[in-house]
């Protein structure tokens, strides 16, 4: 029935993926449509699933280090980190000075990373014809080129360690990464004047898709989707975990809560991860790069639980484990940013187009591999 | 047509009169589809080169010489390809759609003067021709969205049809003041009305508008983005060509950009002067040189097209159809009674300003009383 009530018809179920253009992998949305507009909607995941926890349980501890990688395949050196950190919490183990700096590095070049694909992938999804993702992946090459040289994988780097981090950062790639971050701004300033003021983009995603602030509390949604809701929360500052109590830099908070916020939040957390990095790369210290009692064989965890939890791109990464003592983890839970993200996705979308959900999707940034596990 | 059978006349004089006008039709249409399959061929090529440019990529350059046969290869794949047709669609309008797209894209051509006396039929209603039979490609769009029985095809339809429909009224509206100009519906009287140093309706204030008007809703009448609602890739997967696969896909894309040409002439014929431009009255090569003109000038109109589809993002449907319903049709309504201030002003000066002023006000008006829904300006804070 539609909302006129004189002429009656007939509402529309269509199911948006798995295959499609713009899920952003194997993800499926039923929508029930009345015309253009949604008038329910069902998040339908779990095509990826590939049994990543229960195959940790199955496996020494750091077995599962390269299997962080493949959660989301965007930022493996935050979900490294994560899972390092859960680690280390549970052992004791110290890290020193420079492997913490080393990994502040890692991480924030992999916030750019991710947040220039991200806004770039919302753009195409906005129906830019590929033009932004393709000046963010050109930007991207760089950064992918300098994990390469130091962990001998573009993408999936399994380069953290227990303690530390595999390979330490010589004189040269040092100076690559900070050829990257002099770099970035201009291309987030060549970037913003390409697309933030366009008037398509604007009338596309103002207002379309708010999420509100107390639902995003409850929803225990986290990231930048959270912030651009207007929750001041950022685990960098929460925790302090690692050596981030040391670097000046500010969190970026809307108000609105809808798509154009949450893209200019990834923008603006863009220019602060830059300052971060600039930090990090003045003050790096000399030292050890792992910690010389950290063991890579017969490593054993003492019997207890631990919950390590970083900041990663798309929100509050965390692994929570229970260990035995032995040499295999007897609980290994992941608390995955997109896909808790994502359960209030028909929140979101209620009483929007069917084009604004493509929309709504891509504002969320969500990567199939972390939501399906 | 005529010329040609007056030309066959002339040199065989005992060619039976059956097959000098068999010849005389077939000719034209010869010349018309080879030229102009080749130009979409070449249009292809440009567009994914310029595409690539525009994206820091190189565009296809494998096949051939900087990539120029990539059209030829992609034919051939296309035609070699399984054509699939869903268990559950409509067959006969299935098949029938493809091929309705690409006729009307072909049967405008018929009245677009190429160059100085190159028209296949100059009928003395050619733009009114030109407007009803490209309209006739909605009818192919709802065809395949409808047979193809699915869901996205019917909603890429359902927004083709409204979309078309919508913007054809103030295409009509802005090619009103031309016929006002030039006082005629025949293509060729219109291009000579333009002859002049600025005599090209472009160059006047109600012609510039209406231009601009005539080019907006042309890329819309084509689905080319930022007005690709119909095949939206990113929302409704290919939109009404879903289910199309193999020659009868390939056959989709040709009338597409073959729209695309022949609005592109349409455009150029009615508002940049058609061939006209200097040298195109030279006794022996003037109408090498006026073709030249005329794919020039067809040249930057698709150009603009590739440009915009290379940098915009697509509106969304309410937004389209409410920039044609609220600001084009008045605007171009306004435009009609400019070009009237402009027909009856005493001189020539006082209709400039008269016009002018007059579609600046609207223009001011049309865009104050639209900004209902206003862009907001944000701030964000910051923590730390």
């Amino acid at each position: 029935m539609s909302a006129t009530g004189i002429i009656q018809t007939q509402t529309l179920e269509v199911s948006l993926g798995p295959q499609h253009p713009s899920t952003h992998g194997v993800f499926r949305m039923d929508v029930v449509l009345d015309g253009e507009y949604v008038v329910k909607l069902k998040p339908v995941m779990g095509y990826l699933h590939r049994n990543h926890e229960q195959l940790a349980e199955k496996m020494t501890w750091l077995g599962s280090m390269p299997y962080t990688d493949r959660l989301d395949y965007f930022c493996s050196m935050t979900n490294n980190w994560a899972y390092a950190l859960a680690v280390e919490k549970m052992t004791g183990l110290k890290v020193p000075e420079r492997a913490e700096y080393i990994r502040v590095i890692m991480a924030e070049l992999t916030r750019l990373l991710n947040h220039s694909c991200a806004i770039g992938f919302l753009l195409s999804d906005c129906g830019a014809w590929f033009t932004p993702v393709l000046y963010a992946l050109r930007e991207r090459e760089w950064i992918l080129d300098f994990f390469e040289t130091v962990s001998g994988a573009r993408m999936m780097c399994n380069y953290m360690r227990f303690g530390g981090v595999r390979v330490d950062l010589d004189d040269a790639s040092l100076a690559m990464a900070r050829n990257i971050v002099a770099r970035w701004p201009a291309f987030l300033d060549e970037f913003e004047k390409l697309m933030t003021e366009n008037e398509v983009l604007l009338a596309r995603t103002q207002r379309v898709g708010i999420l509100s602030r107390n639902l995003a509390i409850n929803a225990s949604v986290s990231g930048p989707v959270a912030r651009a809701s207007g929750v001041e929360y950022d685990i960098r500052k929460v925790d302090k975990y690692g050596v981030y109590d040391r670097f000046d830099f500010g969190v970026p908070v809307g108000e609105a809560g809808d798509t154009f916020d949450r893209y200019m939040i990834r923008i603006l957390e863009m220019r602060e991860a830059v300052k971060i990095l600039e930090q990090a790369l003045r003050d790096i210290p000399a030292g050890p790069f792992i910690a010389p009692e950290a063991k890579l064989r017969n490593f054993k965890v003492p019997a207890g639980d631990g919950y390590g939890r970083i900041e990663a791109p798309k929100g509050e990464l965390g692994f929570y484990l229970v260990s035995e003592g032995g040499a295999k983890p007897y609980r290994y839970h992941v608390r995955p940013p997109s896909f808790i993200n994502l359960t209030i996705l028909e929140d979101m979308c209620l009483g929007q187009k069917v084009a604004d959900t493509v929309i709504i999707l891509g504002s969320v940034d969500i990567v199939l591999g972390e939501v399906d596990r | 047509m005529d010329a040609i059978y007056q030309l066959i006349h002339d040199y065989c004089p005992t060619m039976p009169d059956w097959l000098a006008l068999a010849l005389a039709i077939l000719l034209p249409i010869a010349i018309v589809m080879g030229v102009f399959l080749t130009v979409f061929a070449l249009l292809t090529w440009v567009e994914r080169k310029a595409l690539g440019r525009i994206q820091n990529r190189r565009g296809p350059n494998r096949v051939g010489p900087v990539g120029l046969f990539q059209p030829i290869a992609d034919g051939l794949k296309l035609l070699t390809k399984e054509d699939i047709v869903p268990n559950a669609a409509d067959k006969v309008v299935h098949f029938l759609a493809p091929v309705l797209v690409v006729v009307p894209a072909f049967m405008v051509l018929a009245v677009v003067p190429v160059a100085k006396g190159f028209i296949a039929v100059d009928l003395n209603i050619g733009v009114l021709f030109a407007l009803a039979v490209s309209t006739a490609s909605v009818l192919a769009l709802f065809m395949a969205g409808w047979a193809s029985h699915n869901k996205f095809s019917l909603l890429g339809a359902m927004r083709g049809v409204a979309q078309v429909v919508s913007y054809e009224v103030p295409m009509v509206l802005a090619a009103v003041v031309v016929l006002m100009a030039s006082g005629s519906l025949s293509s060729v009287s219109i291009v000579e009305a333009q002859r002049g140093l600025t005599g090209w309706f472009v160059c006047k204030p109600w012609g510039l508008v209406g231009f601009v008007i005539f080019q907006l809703c042309a890329m819309a009448e084509v689905a080319r983005t930022p007005f690709d609602l119909p095949e939206a890739e990113s929302e409704i997967v290919a939109g009404y060509h879903t289910e199309y696969s193999g020659f009868k896909f390939a056959l989709f894309q040709m009338g597409e950009y073959v729209a695309a040409i022949t609005m592109g002439g349409i455009t150029v014929t009615m508002f940049l002067g058609g061939y006209l431009g200097p040298g195109c009255d030279l006794p022996k090569f003037g109408w090498l040189i006026s073709a030249c003109w005329f794919f020039a000038k067809l040249g930057i109109i698709v150009v603009i097209n590739i440009w915009a589809r290379g940098t915009w993002p697509r509106v969304r449907v309410d937004q389209l159809l409410g920039f044609a319903w609220k600001l084009l049709l008045p605007l171009s309504l306004v435009n009609i009674v400019a070009m009237a201030v402009w027909h009856f002003a005493p001189n020539k000066l006082v209709g400039w300003v008269e016009s002018a002023v007059l579609l600046a006000v609207a223009i001011v008006a049309l865009v104050k009383i639209n900004a209902g829904q206003t862009f907001e300006k944000r701030s964000y804070r910051f923590t730390s």
